[in-house]
């Protein structure tokens, strides 16, 4: 990173960090630079990352224009008269456009087909593969590996732990069953179960505090090391 | 009259400026930075499993890593990168980097240099190592792969077709993929690649999350993923089992400072709660 480079980003980190005094207007400068600059960063990203490569390329927008050597769909299409199965990505680009039609206020009901495209691609691919692989395959691990009665190993540490896992599992479930009220036994398991969430809420935050803190490391890193060159 | 001044002192904690406790959190961080302090950092399962995992890949297999993260979550994830890439020279493996995360392609290029540095040695571009860059499209770039790695990149980071490599020949999809190691801060990340590598193609992922991420994976260990490296700790225990002890180890004694100080503030927050509501409401327990 260049000096120039250096300074600017020891400043805004700076400049952020000074919220933890109290709120000031150095920390909202830098706030509102960090909200501009993401944003444009992520328009011009998406722009060159995805429509040019995905769209403009593939159909052969870019050639029209100069920018690029290589045919595209349109030109293998109407040029040569042979099928490209690239064109297909302009139904994308029309759903792409049908997209924006949320903004003219006229037209807006259109967006709800593109919207409605992407709902239903997703809940399909997301289906099969979340039943799969959370449903199906969980239950198998949590289940599968006890050791036998009577083999090697019954009384070992890991038994104990996948009956840990089992029990973890079934009570944490009961307590998110409402269909029965939890009392008796059905209650007791729901109580199980609430410890069992806390234990992993309190897991959660344990991790979150730590990559909380790696980040500010990370920072009096920069600081320290490429700012001031106090440590090496 | 000892209990007295207890009281008065635990009811000045109760109403303590926050500020105080940045400083003291600032101080922990900062000291260990400045002195070189050795501490013991035992290592877990889920990092063993991962590391052992690799060690069980052949010299020169064929390695696929996938950086999904940004800067921001730099700290943690990316001395995990630089291991790998170190290990990955050690071994002579065959690298194929993507990302899926548009800067996870500049990561692995600035982990791939610090990498180089400590093993003393280059990667041969297009031989032993590949930059396919960025790819838009998420869970579905995956599912794809599992296809046709070709037909998802057909060109690497620089612009250049991947056919013409020799890294490249014969890589046709996951089957030809030896371990996939993602690097992950988020969505798509890791759980993407457990739904859509390692169960539907069978491939051997490993992972490393950010601390946020990892107790989400935690139930993916075993048979749909071998191994996970959980924040800065899992960076430290992977350098560690690599002999490769770098920034990771170096930052968990601020982490251990910075984190024996919340623990105190926690205790003393909690007997000063407990012993001053007493006299409120209630009683005291």
């Amino acid at each position: 990173m260049s000096t120039f480079g250096i300074w600017i980003g020891a400043i805004l980190t700076l400049g952020i960090l000074s919220f933890l005094y109290k709120d000031n207007p150095f920390y909202k400068l830098c706030e509102a630079i960090f909200l501009g600059i993401s944003a444009g960063y992520w328009f011009v990203s998406l722009f060159w990352q995805n429509l040019v490569p995905k769209l403009f390329d593939n159909l052969g927008v870019t050639k029209l224009v100069g920018f690029q050597a290589d045919d595209g769909a349109l030109q293998n299409l109407f040029g040569r008269g042979q099928y490209d199965e690239r064109i297909w990505y302009l139904v994308a680009g029309v759903l792409g456009v049908m997209m924006l039609m949320r903004l003219v206020p006229k037209a807006g009901w259109i967006s709800r087909w593109p919207l409605a495209f992407v709902v239903g691609t997703t809940a399909g691919v997301y289906l099969t593969r979340y039943l799969a692989s959370n449903a199906l395959d969980q239950i198998n691990s949590t289940l599968k590996d006890f050791v036998a009665i009577g083999q090697p190993g019954f009384l070992s540490g890991m038994n104990f732990n996948y009956l840990l896992v089992l029990i973890g599992v079934l009570a944490g479930l009961t307590y998110f069953y409402f269909s029965k009220e939890h009392k008796g036994i059905t209650g007791g398991a729901a109580r199980i179960g609430i410890y069992f969430i806390m234990v992993t809420f309190g897991a959660s935050f344990g991790y979150t505090v730590m990559s909380r803190m790696s980040l500010l490391i990370g920072r009096l890193d920069f600081l320290y090391r490429e700012w001031l060159h106090l440590i090496r | 009259m000892a209990g007295e001044s207890l009281k008065k002192f635990l009811e000045k904690m109760m109403g303590i400026d926050r500020r105080v406790i940045f400083l003291l959190i600032f101080v922990a961080l900062s000291i260990p930075m400045f002195i070189a302090i050795k501490m013991k950092i035992p290592v877990s399962p889920e990092v063993e499993s991962l590391v052992d995992t690799m060690r069980n890949l052949p010299d020169g297999a064929k390695v696929m890593i996938s950086l999904d993260y940004d800067p921001s979550s730099e700290p943690e994830l990316q001395p995990m990168a630089e291991t790998f890439f170190t290990y990955a020279l050690q071994r002579n493996f065959k690298v194929i980097v993507i990302g899926l995360w548009p800067q996870g392609a500049i990561q692995a290029e600035r982990a791939k240099t610090v990498a180089e540095t400590k093993a003393g040695r280059q990667f041969e571009y297009g031989v032993d190592y590949i930059n396919l860059g960025y790819q838009s499209g998420n869970e579905l770039v995956i599912q794809r792969m599992g296809s046709s790695i070709p037909a998802m990149f057909p060109r690497d980071y620089f612009g250049q077709p991947i056919g013409q490599y020799p890294i490249m020949q014969g890589v046709r999809n996951f089957s030809n993929i030896d371990y996939v190691f993602n690097l992950s801060a988020g969505y798509p990340g890791t759980l993407e690649w457990v739904l859509f590598a390692a169960d539907p193609f069978h491939v051997v992922v490993g992972a490393g999350n950010t601390a946020v991420q990892a107790p989400q994976m935690y139930p993916y260990l075993g048979k749909q993923l071998k191994g996970l490296a959980g924040g800065m700790k899992g960076g430290a225990e992977f350098e560690i089992l690599t002999n490769l002890e770098g920034r990771a180890v170096k930052y968990m004694v601020g982490q251990t400072f910075a984190h024996t100080v919340i623990v105190l503030f926690i205790i003393v927050a909690n007997v000063a709660y407990f012993a001053t509501r007493g006299g409120k409401k209630g009683g005291a327990l």
